[in-house]
């Protein structure tokens, strides 16, 4: 029976089959930057709001607190978005007539609410929880960023499990006094090392790595 | 390989047929998730039988003391929540001068005069709770017991912007030039003392 391949093919298959290993290396490595890109995790990219909210006004510039609009931070899994009467405190009377306001007097007179785009969105079977992160000085600039500088909220962290993980495991390295929590313009010391090793032992802090830690 | 990729892009766990806080709904007719309270509903052991603490008065008079004992916690706690809420209007020491204002709010009275001295501690406590004039209500932002730590809060500040330069210790009295007294207490503080 006569060779159907040619012997120069027995080359070939030698050389695919030894890179066939870079083939897959590749393939992995591209699949692991393409999963952790801006693209796939939506990080840095602003969202279209109904009204154009903007922190960078009213934290950095008026020195609201961060607790003023989003009040259950400290005592719930949830943050809170403010409902449309906590904006009419000051809009009851400040810039009245400002065309971008519109949808917000529109919601409160007819008690229908402002239908904001969420930023941050986990998906369902992870659990996720701002009081405990709060209490244990966890900074909400830590995960959000400097929202004070964001005239739109856009994400600044993958929201990822191994960014949970990474802090999850070495909580020392991000930690900060609880006072500080809300302060958006906290620098850490530069022996945050020290500083966060001492916070674990004096707020109890443990690694919760465990799966059903936030998939329960 | 293609398996891979095609089975890491479903997102039907991602989405769950349970509603997470404040979701829209297609369910319900307003488009909320998060229902209303039926009027009238009543948490279990969140009966408002205290009147006292619910709504500062008693007898229809705003009552003149804090209804249960305000320890240095509760002054902190008070601290802390008045400057959450109320220092956007009535600044860090009350006079009014908050950033809002200065951006074109009607400009709250300050909290250091005779008149706001004299008014019993439940005024402050039904200011938060229902409002007043201008300023909104704060019943949806802020705890009963927390308005009660603000309220109590107040009180101090009041107190701290109106030291009588005879209630000074006779050493530290003698150190102030008897022309300068009447603003040393107030240049730095506004205008605490009129
Ligand atoms: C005046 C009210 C107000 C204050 C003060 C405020 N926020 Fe917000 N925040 C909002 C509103 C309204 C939204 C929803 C619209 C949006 O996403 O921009 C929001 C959205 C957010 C989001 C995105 C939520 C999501 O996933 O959709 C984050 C994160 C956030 N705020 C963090 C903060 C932090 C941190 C502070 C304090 C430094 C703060 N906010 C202070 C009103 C406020
Ligand atoms: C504590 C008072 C206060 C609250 C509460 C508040 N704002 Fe404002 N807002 C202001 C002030 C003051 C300005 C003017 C900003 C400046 O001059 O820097 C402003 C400006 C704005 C503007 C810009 C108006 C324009 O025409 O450019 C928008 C939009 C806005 N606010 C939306 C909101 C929304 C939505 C909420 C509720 C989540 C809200 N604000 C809650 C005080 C407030
Ligand atoms: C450990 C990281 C972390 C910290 C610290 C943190 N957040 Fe968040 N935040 C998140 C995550 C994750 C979500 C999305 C939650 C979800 O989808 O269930 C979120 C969502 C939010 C939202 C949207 C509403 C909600 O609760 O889903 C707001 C508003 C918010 N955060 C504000 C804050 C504020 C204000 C602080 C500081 C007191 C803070 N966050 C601290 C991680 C954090
Ligand atoms: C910057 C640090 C940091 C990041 C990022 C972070 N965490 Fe945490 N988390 C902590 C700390 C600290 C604790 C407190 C641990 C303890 O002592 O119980 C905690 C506790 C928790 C708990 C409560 C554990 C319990 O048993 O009650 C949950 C749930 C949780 N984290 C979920 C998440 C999720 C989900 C993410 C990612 C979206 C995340 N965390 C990101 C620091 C972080
Ligand atoms: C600190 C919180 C945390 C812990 C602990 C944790 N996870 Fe996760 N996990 C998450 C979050 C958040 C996501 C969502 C990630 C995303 O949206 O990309 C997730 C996603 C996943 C997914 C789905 C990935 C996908 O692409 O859909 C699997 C599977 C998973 N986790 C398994 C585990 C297992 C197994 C463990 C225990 C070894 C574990 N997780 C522990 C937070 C956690
Ligand atoms: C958005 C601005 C604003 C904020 C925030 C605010 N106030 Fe006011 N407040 C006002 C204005 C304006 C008045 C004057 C109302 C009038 O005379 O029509 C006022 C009046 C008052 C008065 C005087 C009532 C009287 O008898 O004359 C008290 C007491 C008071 N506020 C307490 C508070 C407390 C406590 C907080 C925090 C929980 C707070 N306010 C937050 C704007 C504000």
């Amino acid at each position: 029976m006569s060779q159907i391949f040619h012997r120069s093919t027995n080359t070939f298959s030698r050389i695919t089959i030894f890179g066939a290993v870079f083939i897959l290396g590749f393939l992995t490595w591209a699949f692991g930057e393409l999963s952790r890109s801006t693209y796939a995790t939506q990080a840095g990219v602003d969202r279209e709001q109904p009204v154009p909210f903007s922190h960078a006004h009213h934290v950095s510039g008026i020195g609201l607190d961060c607790r003023y609009c989003h009040t259950s931070v400290e005592d719930s899994s949830f943050a809170g978005i403010p409902p449309t009467k906590t904006c009419m405190n000051c809009h009851s009377q400040i810039w009245l007539t400002s065309p971008t306001l519109e949808p917000v007097r529109e919601s409160y007179r007819t008690d229908r609410s402002i239908k904001w785009t969420r930023v941050y969105d986990l998906p369902d079977f992870a659990y996720f929880n701002h009081s405990i992160h709060v209490s244990k000085g966890v900074g909400c600039a830590t995960c959000h960023g400097r929202v004070d500088k964001m005239p739109l909220v856009y994400q600044q962290s993958t929201l990822q499990m191994e960014w949970c993980l990474d802090c999850h495991r070495n909580p020392e390295k991000y930690v900060r006094p609880r006072a500080d929590v809300f302060r958006m313009d906290y620098q850490p010391p530069d022996d945050q090392l020290a500083l966060g090793r001492r916070l674990v032992k004096e707020y109890s802090i443990e690694n919760r790595t465990s799966c059903s830690t936030c998939h329960r | 390989m293609l398996l891979l990729f095609a089975s890491a892009c479903r997102q039907d766990m991602h989405d769950q047929p349970k509603v997470q806080p404040l979701e829209a709904s297609r369910f319900y007719e307003d488009g909320r998730a998060s229902r209303p309270l039926v009027a009238g509903t009543i948490a279990r052991g969140h009966l408002r039988e205290d009147t006292k603490f619910y709504t500062g008065m008693a007898g229809g008079k705003e009552i003149a003391e804090v209804p249960f004992p305000v320890t240095e916690k509760v002054l902190e706690r008070g601290r802390d929540r008045f400057n959450i809420f109320c220092t956007p209007c009535h600044d860090h020491l009350g006079n009014g001068l908050g950033m809002v204002v200065r951006r074109g709010f009607r400009r709250p009275p300050s909290f250091h005069s005779d008149r706001m001295r004299e008014l019993p501690v439940g005024h402050f406590y039904d200011v938060i709770t229902s409002g007043f004039g201008a300023m909104q209500d704060y019943s949806a932002q802020i705890e009963p017991k927390d308005r009660w730590a603000i309220a109590a809060y107040v009180r101090t500040l009041q107190l701290s912007q109106y030291a009588r330069l005879a209630d000074l210790p006779a050493g530290i009295r003698d150190l102030i030039p008897a022309a300068d007294a009447s603003k040393k207490g107030g240049a730095k503080k506004g205008d605490s003392r009129k």
